[in-house]
């Protein structure tokens, strides 16, 4: 392991030039940051839902389900932050909303109906199994957006 | 898993994790110090799966979800090799605070790792 990073770091480009002078990268400075924190949590929920689904899907469909859908858009989301161009922007925004929405209906109803969710999910209780961090990040992500647009016209009503 | 060196695990996650945040915040772009504390929380990550896969045979079983743990343990075992990767491709500040927030996120996996082999699932 450690002889397979030191030839990485051989053949890395360890003179090239300052990475912030790419001037056409769609996401640069903390929005990388974002992006790495939208993997990682795509990363926990994908397999926490694939434990879920192949350990027991019986006893909760419904939320385990609901786990998958969370998994896959949360993967879809850190994709549209990465992509460039318009369509991939209302991905994003699209994405980043539902997560929003998810966290805050499953986060409430977790706690107003327990019942309904015998198991953990990201959202339950707003994510704290996750260091809220499934609460902080959508509005981390809308601000992002609105300060990030593809074209300043075309897009940004549709949140 | 051992527990005094799941603690030494989590501890030193946290530690290159603080240490990779604080430099990238301070403008510093990922060097030996910050990629080598992240090599060191990497190697310590297959350390834990080599004791994993040895311990039930001396009797140290999990008591969760075997495969939950395998699962947590194989997701932090990538996440080194992504962010190391990530940082030689960009060299700029932002990837020492990725290589930190990767740091961070390893240690609350590996206290997750820790839950699951000593505490039956709800």
């Amino acid at each position: 392991m450690t002889s397979h990073r030191e030839r990485l770091e051989e053949t890395a480009p360890s003179t090239a030039s300052p990475a912030t002078a790419a001037p056409r990268r769609s996401i640069s400075g903390i929005g990388r940051v974002l992006v790495v924190v939208y993997g990682i949590l795509a990363l926990g929920a994908t397999g926490r839902s694939f434990v879920q689904i192949a350990e027991r899907f019986d006893e909760a469909p419904l939320a385990y389900s609901l786990s998958a859908l969370a998994a896959v858009v949360y993967i879809v989301a850190t994709l549209a932050l990465v992509r460039s161009g318009s369509g991939w922007y209302r991905i994003a925004w699209a994405t980043i909303s539902f997560e929003l929405l998810g966290v805050l209906t499953i986060g409430t109803l977790s706690i107003l109906e327990p019942q309904l969710f015998p198991e953990a999910t990201v959202w339950s209780y707003f994510g704290a199994g996750y260091l809220f961090i499934p609460l902080v990040l959508p509005p981390l992500g809308m601000w992002w957006l609105a300060r990030h647009r593809p074209t300043r016209d075309l897009t940004g009503t549709t949140a | 898993m051992i527990e005094w060196f799941t603690w030494l695990q989590v501890a030193v996650a946290v530690v290159a994790g603080l240490l990779c945040v604080t430099l990238g915040f301070l403008g510093k772009k990922p060097s030996d110090l910050t990629l080598g504390s992240l090599a060191l929380v990497e190697v310590l990550l297959v350390v834990q799966l080599v004791i994993a896969i040895v311990a039930p045979f001396t009797g140290n079983t999990a008591v969760g979800s075997v495969l939950e743990f395998y699962t947590y343990l194989v997701s932090a075992i990538l996440l080194p090799v992504a962010a190391a990767f990530w940082a030689l491709v960009d060299r700029s500040k932002w990837s020492t605070v990725i290589l930190g927030v990767v740091g961070l996120a390893i240690a609350v996996m590996v206290y997750r790792m820790q839950q699951i082999w000593t505490t039956l699932p709800l």
